[in-house]
């Protein structure tokens, strides 16, 4: 089954080239079609790995008949797993979103872009060494700028800026990755912590990686070029870079702390890490209070939420052996839910600005009536993403708290309760702008004089297969929170080789 | 095996119209009620039919992996059977009352969306067997009431929603963190009838952590049973279309508030465990203050629905402070008031309803002579509030009764008092509305002829509002009356009661 692990990043790339020629020569009709059903068969892939992977352990393979390190080391184990099947299945129902007009991809380009893209982030997943990871994030890195480009002229300087902000970070990437080799003579993530006692240079090559991905993710303050660049991309493509790109640097940041810290773990940085994370939360949630701009408040909500995933750091790695466990578990339940609920969001918005042709929330106003699925997307998804019970991201907020307590960091509970509340608070103030039509008494005259109408000129519908899927997933954070048993315990399978 | 399959049906029985209601279009009338009458009735022949099993002991229980390592829980014993009832009963006369009420006015598949969503969430609330579940649907309920209060959109809608929205949410996120803190010291605790061991041990170990989960855990409760100081919001969600304020006054949110606090008390740490901590002192006081400033607070309004909404607050409390009482026969008083206080309050605000549509007479000033006018419902609202006085043979007397004889076992007798001087404030702000709505003149301009009341020839208002209204105030004078009877609500409440102490 280790053979599925080429895969899963070979299939997407076939594809991307099938599509760019279809893009290229025509038909064009077939790109949606080509790139839908590659990415269902990644996903097909992925759920085989997740399923391997759940019942019998960690899978590994190496590739070429070399020796390692010279070799390319695919792996996959729980986290690797769960990613994998994220990454697919928003990517199917984004897809499915798309297909719905080329006025919201920004022509039919997004189509193998978004085959590389998924390439690339397979490709972060299940590489077993640190060049190979590399070269995914670089390739990731190139299909998303080209994604956002797709916005047209407003968006080419965000673009622009995302290029060189995340060049920026490859860099610093790339520049500790070779202390590491330097320092144990091996690019294997899982074998580096091995070749060493830690030390000074070990911990210079984590401090310049953490800062390299930590500007990939947007962590305050390193967070300004998210904004422009998630909110200025095309509808489509908003949901994935703000569920799917980000996550990709996260998990190797994750990665790289759990193994090559083991044992040495720098502490003090891992609580710096915690109170960046904390400061990211609750000031991101002030912004997205104060946007003016429906994209906006979906792109700040990002920013507060990479924030939370940085409780790990210290919960993981300052807690002790249950507490860890703990916080490992819930803060990448956490990073899934965030997922789904983001990119259902980003549609959700995205429906809104198209059938209003902007996103002023200011011009919105009432727009529930007219898209009450839509809104209730929207509401679903926040509510998951501000943690309340039985989402899935409830789940995650519950271990993280119950890490606090268990480890005795009780500092972190305000953060996780503040901010939750904070997330809810901005939704709540979207939806009201959304719910706010005349008042009640006003229609029930226009009702009674037979011409009850609230369309406006300036909104046309948009088609059935826009509406769906964003509840859809934002729906699924509901059950797969009754069901997150199942999530976690996949997570688990592999712990070994997470480090924990 | 098939039995634990139950609690879920329950849910599904509300949930799922609310599903299909909120797909449907303002104009698709008959559909709309039919789903939504289908599942109510069905609610409550399926609970009906579980009292055997819950009078012969029986406990069904559906488990669920939830969080990691705690079980989504749902079980239906006596006590949940017993709010069950009362919130099935409930909901299937509210949907009616409701149905007449809404006619033809804009967003009503949203509504009844949200209002079969929130009786899901209450159920839930009853049936739930441990903390995290409760925390699950207490949160739901109140995600669930927000579009209910705020359904009008006016500003001052929108306001008392915001409002709400700011307390409760606040209070969820109070009740989370004592839930998570006490899985953290405890394990994961589930609802037991004189408390969790787990818990027994933590308050012998950890007083001081013990008695502080305990109040973190009450204070987040305390925001939707409306306890001083955290009531304030109850007046302000007033603006909701009165089948909304009449569910949410007496199954819906106060309740679940006050249910919470008796799951707390009872099935967390146990009367025993409270008492002994040190706990419960504190909670009594809370409560009879609350008794008393909302009685005071009721008699300065002159508006009907704010003087109830006041009235509210007051009768709640009655259920909290009982709770305290350490003794078995107080306890019976506090359960048997869930259920009274909620045919009563019922009651008085359907009345309320029936006379803002039919006459538009929205004040406790505007009564005078009524009762020519519109007899039924004023009899219906003597009735409830009679029971709110605390006087026979109406449901309210039983449980003032119990909770006075309580009080005197416990050698408490500063809480006959409170009872006391509450009843005579309750009397002063209803028996002078009583008296001049059969024995007052009507005003100059009653506005009896207006356009909306003339439309009703046969009966004095529209059948849907005023069967479910008579329904109610017959249920509340029969549980005063029958209360000595074995199968009676009193007599459940009794064993309930029991069940926590024995």
């Amino acid at each position: 089954m280790a053979n599925l692990l080429p895969v899963v990043v070979l299939l997407p790339l076939v594809g991307a080239i099938l599509t760019s020629l279809t893009t290229h020569l025509g038909p064009r009709r077939l790109t949606p079609l080509i790139s839908t059903v590659t990415t269902a068969l990644v996903l097909a892939a992925g759920c085989a790995v997740a399923f391997q992977v759940g019942s019998s352990g960690p899978l590994m393979l190496v590739l070429g008949g070399w020796e390692t390190p010279v070799a390319i080391a695919l792996m996959s184990d729980g986290f690797s797993a769960a990613m994998l099947l994220m990454t697919a299945g928003v990517g199917l129902v984004v897809c499915v979103f798309a297909s719905a007009t080329p006025e919201i991809t920004g022509g039919y380009w997004f189509w193998p872009l978004w085959l590389f893209l998924l390439a690339g982030l397979n490709a972060v997943y299940v590489s077993a060494d640190l060049f190979n990871t590399y070269v995914a994030l670089e390739l990731l890195t190139v299909a998303a700028v080209a994604l956002v480009a797709l916005g047209g002229r407003a968006a080419l300087l965000p673009a622009l800026r995302y290029l060189l902000i995340a060049v920026l970070g490859s860099l610093l990437f790339l520049l500790g990755v070779a202390l590491v080799y330097a320092e144990t003579g091996t690019l294997a993530t899982f074998g580096a912590a091995e070749e060493t006692t830690g030390g000074l240079v070990l911990l210079v090559a984590l401090g310049v990686m953490t800062l390299g991905l930590a500007i990939k993710v947007a962590l305050f303050p390193l967070h300004s070029w998210l904004p422009p660049a998630h909110a200025g991309a095309p509808a489509a493509v908003s949901p994935l870079m703000s569920a799917l790109v980000i996550k990709a640097a996260f998990f190797v940041l994750a990665r790289m702390w759990i193994n090559l810290s083991q044992g040495s773990a720098p502490t003090e940085l891992a609580y710096v890490l915690g109170a960046v994370g904390s400061v990211a939360a609750l000031w991101g949630a002030a912004l997205a209070l104060r946007q003016s701009k429906l994209k906006r408040v979906v792109a700040y909500s990002t920013v507060a939420q990479v924030g939370y995933f940085f409780l790990l750091f210290p919960l993981v790695i300052a807690g002790d052996g249950a507490a860890s466990a703990l916080a490992w578990e819930g803060a990448l339940v956490f990073l899934f839910a965030h997922g789904l609920a983001k990119a259902a969001m980003f549609m959700a918005a995205g429906s809104f600005a198209h059938a209003h042709g902007t996103d002023e929330l200011e011009q919105l106003r009432g727009a529930a009536a007219r898209m009450p699925v839509a809104s209730m997307s929207m509401a679903i998804a926040g509510v998951s993403l501000a943690g309340l019970p039985p989402t899935l991201a409830f789940v995650g907020k519950w271990q993280l708290l119950h890490a606090s307590i268990e480890s005795g960091q009780w500092w972190w509970i305000p953060v996780l309760l503040i901010g939750g509340l904070l997330t809810f608070a901005y939704t709540a103030r979207v939806l009201r702008i959304l719910l706010d039509t005349e008042d009640a008494d006003d229609q029930q005259a226009k009702v009674e004089q037979g011409k009850f109408t609230t369309v406006r000129t300036d909104y046309h519908p948009i088609p059935q297969r826009m509406q769906y899927p964003a509840l859809l997933l934002a729906v699924l954070t509901i059950v797969l929170g009754l069901r997150s048993i199942d999530l976690t315990e996949l997570l688990q399978a592999g712990a070994a080789m997470g480090g924990l | 095996m098939i039995y634990q399959w139950i609690p879920l049906v329950i849910l599904a029985l509300s949930l799922v119209p609310a599903t299909i209601i909120f797909f449907l279009r303002d104009d698709q009338h008959r559909p709309r009620t039919g789903v939504n009458m289908a599942g109510a009735t069905l609610k409550v022949v399926l609970v009906f039919a579980l009292i055997p099993f819950a009078v012969a002991g029986e406990t069904i229980e559906f488990r669920a992996p939830f969080v990691p390592g705690i079980d989504f829980l749902l079980r239906i014993d006596p006590f949940a059977l017993y709010f069950l009832t009362l919130s099935s009963v409930l909901w299937f006369l509210t949907t009616i009352y409701a149905i007449g009420y809404l006619e033809n006015s804009p967003h009503r598949s949203r509504f009844f969306a949200f209002f079969s969503l929130c009786v899901t969430a209450t159920s839930g609330i009853a049936l739930s067997g441990n903390l995290v579940t409760f925390l699950v649907f207490y949160e739901l309920l109140t995600l669930a009431t927000y579009p209910l209060v705020a359904h009008r959109q006016t500003p001052e809608a929108l306001a008392g929603a915001r409002t709400y929205l700011r307390y409760t949410m606040a209070g969820g996120v109070v009740l989370l963190l004592g839930v998570v803190w006490l899985t953290a010291v405890a394990g994961p605790v589930e609802f037991a009838d004189r408390g969790s061991p787990q818990v027994a041990e933590l308050a012998h170990e950890q007083p001081g952590t013990a008695a502080l989960i305990f109040g973190l855990l009450i204070a987040g409760l305390a925001v939707k049973a409306a306890l001083v100081p955290l009531h304030t919001w109850l007046p302000k969600a007033m603006v909701a279309p009165t089948p909304v304020s009449a569910l949410l006054h007496a199954v819906a949110v106060v309740k679940a508030g006050v249910f919470g606090i008796a799951l707390v008390v009872n099935g967390v740490f146990g009367v025993e465990v409270a008492r002994e901590l040190g706990v419960l002192a504190p909670l009594s006081a809370i409560a009879a203050i609350t008794i008393v400033y909302g009685s005071v607070q009721a008699l300065r309004q002159d508006g009907i629905k704010a003087r109830l909404a006041y009235s509210t607050v007051s009768q709640l409390s009655y259920i909290a402070l009982g709770l305290t009482i350490p003794s078995v026969i107080a306890m019976t008083g506090a359960v048997a008031h869930i259920v009274n206080q909620g045919l009563m309050k019922i009651t008085l605000f359907f009345c309320a309803g029936l006379l803002a549509e039919t006459l538009g007479v929205k004040k406790f000033s505007q009564l005078s002579g009524l009762g020519r006018r519109m007899p039924l419902t004023c009899a219906a609202f003597t009735v409830g509030a009679l029971g709110m006085i605390g006087l026979p043979p109406v449901a309210g007397f039983v449980s003032k009764w119990y909770l006075g004889l309580g009080a005197l076992e416990a050698d408490q007798a500063w809480i006959l008092g409170i009872l006391l001087l509450s009843s005579i404030l309750n009397a002063a702000y209803f028996l002078p509305a009583v008296y001049s709505m059969w024995w007052g003149e009507p005003q100059t301009d009653p506005g009896w002829n207006s356009s909306v009341a003339v439309k009703r020839t046969r009966l004095e208002a529209a059948p849907a509002l005023l069967i479910p209204t008579m329904a109610t105030a017959g249920l509340a004078v029969a549980v005063g009356v029958f209360a000595g009877l074995d199968v009676s609500s009193v007599e459940l409440a009794r064993v309930i009661a029991e069940r926590f102490y024995a």
